[in-house]
């Protein structure tokens, strides 16, 4: 079998499969071709600037971003003039975050988050606490979610924020985003949700779920990159956000900034085929990944499901393969575009956080991989993915002492082990 | 992170896996690391009596591909080495071999220390001094 990882056609049965295999769907998607076609007279035909109030250019190119924000907004329940236009999800958190902290200030200083949110969010409630605001870092249960009765307790009078994920991007475990919001609401609190995830793969709706302030990717969900949305809610209750970019007041003075108009109709492209293929789209993700689950759990032992199965995105599969370092796992199966938990693969040398606040321990968090199934990927594909994983865990588990040990009934959690020099 | 070629070479081709048996006489065993770190590395060697050539050596690694790269690499080093001659060989040498990156460098220092336990267990079986610098890394097995 080639492992070269360039495009060659592996054999696979009689099913062949074009490599290298795109698997990790929930770091960027393919733009949707169909996304691309809309998105071309934008770059060199109607390239006008939104902004231009006196000619026809500008016209034809608010007219375009006007239809996009409709779209947006039609996906998620919302009206257009709620849809605010970014950057990407990380703006759009930055903006939902700081600008509520700035605006509510007089009323509290207390925001309430949890463990196993995205960088974006928990950076943001880092540099805040500098700034004087008290953040609650809520744990998550086993099984990836929040327990409401600690978000309950943690609440108090000075609560102004609570920010919590729709949907994790690593482990895929949906948080009880309806149940979160009601209980805001009851409080007079204000919900915001970190949505990237969740938009466009599973039903989500800002009047159902009780969501005030809800950030969006296109990129996630088959759109083009650099381009993405905040939903801030007009009434019951109307929010407030102070900007957090200056400039010449566009999007109703909270985000100023030229509209990236080739970005944002691709991006309202996206968001219509979400809206009309969800249902179907997501059941084809949950079969790939159930057989992909399948084949690799009917063929190895001691490989672990991290987070839960029954609250999850149709297309994520996070395993642990005990005894098997995740660098090493992704550099045998190179020919598949995966992720992996292990500190080797990160940028800070520490395994993944969102891992170790299930309480997995570090070891399992070394061990993982993230498979993020998306619309172009096949069953093909996932037969292939299956074996190769399969093969490479087998081979790397005889030549880990931890296995060896193991298989000779060595409790491995009693070992004294020597320390490790530094990293 | 793109790998050297040898790096790529030793992690697809590993020289030297296995084990030996760690209950001969002739046989030292390191084993450094932590599995809550990424990286345990079992080194082990066999020891000619009366030459104090290592005869043989193996390995099991449990890490990236750079730490599966530099304890095979080790493995391959120290074979036909006298025991003191292996003591000669620095993690430095095997970073400049297989040119690990910055961020790859503790690889080299565990199999360093690996084969720096695995003598030193040799040599404790075998009635001998420990050697100064010797690092106390051999880690206790208790059986469940």
């Amino acid at each position: 079998m080639s492992t070269k990882s360039t495009n060659v056609i592996a054999g696979n049965g009689n099913k062949d499969v074009k490599l290298p295999i795109y698997m990790d769907n929930h770091a960027t998607t393919r733009t949707d071709p169909r996304v691309v076609e809309e998105m071309l007279p934008y770059f060199t035909e109607k390239y006008g600037n939104a902004a231009s109030r006196n000619h026809e250019f500008g016209w034809v190119a608010e007219q375009a971003v006007e239809q996009a924000r409709e779209r947006i907004a039609k996906l998620i329940g919302a009206t257009a003039k709620e849809i605010i236009f970014t950057s990407g999800a990380t703006e759009s958190d930055n903006l939902a975050i700081k600008g509520v902290a700035e605006m509510y200030k007089e009323k509290g200083n207390h925001i309430i988050t949890q463990a196993i949110e995205h960088k974006a969010v928990l950076d943001t409630c880092k540099r805040l606490e500098k700034y004087g605001f008290r953040v609650t870092y809520l744990p998550v249960q086993k099984d990836g979610r929040i327990d409401l009765d600690d978000l309950k307790r943690a609440m108090d009078d000075k609560t102004i924020l609570v920010t919590i994920m729709a949907a994790n991007n690593e482990i895929g475990v949906l948080q009880p985003i309806r149940e979160i919001g009601a209980l805001c609401h009851e409080r007079g609190v204000l919900f915001h949700t970190d949505a990237v995830q969740q938009i466009g793969k599973v039903p989500f709706n800002v009047i159902q779920d009780n969501v005030d302030i809800a950030s969006i990717s296109a990129h996630k969900l088959y759109g083009p990159k650099g381009v993405g949305a905040l939903y801030v809610r007009r009434k019951n209750p109307r929010v407030q956000l102070v900007a957090q970019i200056d400039g010449g007041g566009h999007e109703r003075g909270m985000r100023s900034g030229t509209l990236n108009v080739t970005g944002i109709v691709g991006f309202g492209k996206a968001c219509a085929i979400a809206g009309s293929d969800m249902a179907e789209e997501a059941k084809y993700l949950a079969g790939l990944r159930d057989r992909l689950k399948d084949a690799i759990m009917g063929q190895l032992d001691e490989v672990y499901i991290n987070g839960s199965m029954e609250h999850r995105l149709p297309g994520n599969l996070n395993i642990s393969f005990a005894y098997v370092e995740g660098e090493s796992l992704l550099m045998g199966i190179n020919d598949i575009a995966v992720s992996s938990g292990s500190a080797c693969t990160s940028a800070t040398l520490e395994p993944s956080y969102v891992l170790k606040g299930l309480g997995a321990g570090d070891d399992l968090a070394h061990s993982s991989i993230r498979f993020g199934l998306g619309r172009f990927n096949t069953a093909a594909e996932v037969d292939y993915v299956a074996e190769r994983v399969v093969d490479t865990v087998r081979r790397l588990r005889e030549l880990s002492p931890l296995y060896e040990m193991a298989k000779e009934g060595i409790d491995l959690t009693k070992v004294q082990w020597a320390a490790e020099p530094a990293h | 992170m793109a790998y050297s070629d040898k790096v790529l070479d030793h992690y697809t081709n590993p020289r030297n896996v296995g084990s030996l048996d760690k209950a001969s006489q002739e046989v030292g065993t390191g084993l450094v690391g932590a599995p809550e770190c990424g990286d345990v590395m079992k080194l082990q060697i066999k020891v000619n009596p009366t030459t104090n050539i290592i005869e043989d050596a193996k390995f099991k690694t449990f890490g990236c591909g750079s730490a599966i790269a530099s304890s095979s690499l080790a493995t391959e080093w120290v074979k036909g080495k006298t025991v003191d001659e292996a003591l000669g060989i620095r993690n430095t040498d095997i970073v400049k071999e297989l040119s690990l990156p910055p961020v790859k460098i503790h690889c080299s220092v565990l199999a360093e220390d690996a084969i720096r336990a695995a003598i030193g267990d040799w040599k404790k079986k075998n009635g001998q001094t420990q050697t100064q610098g010797q690092p106390q890394s051999v880690a206790v097995e208790q059986r469940a």
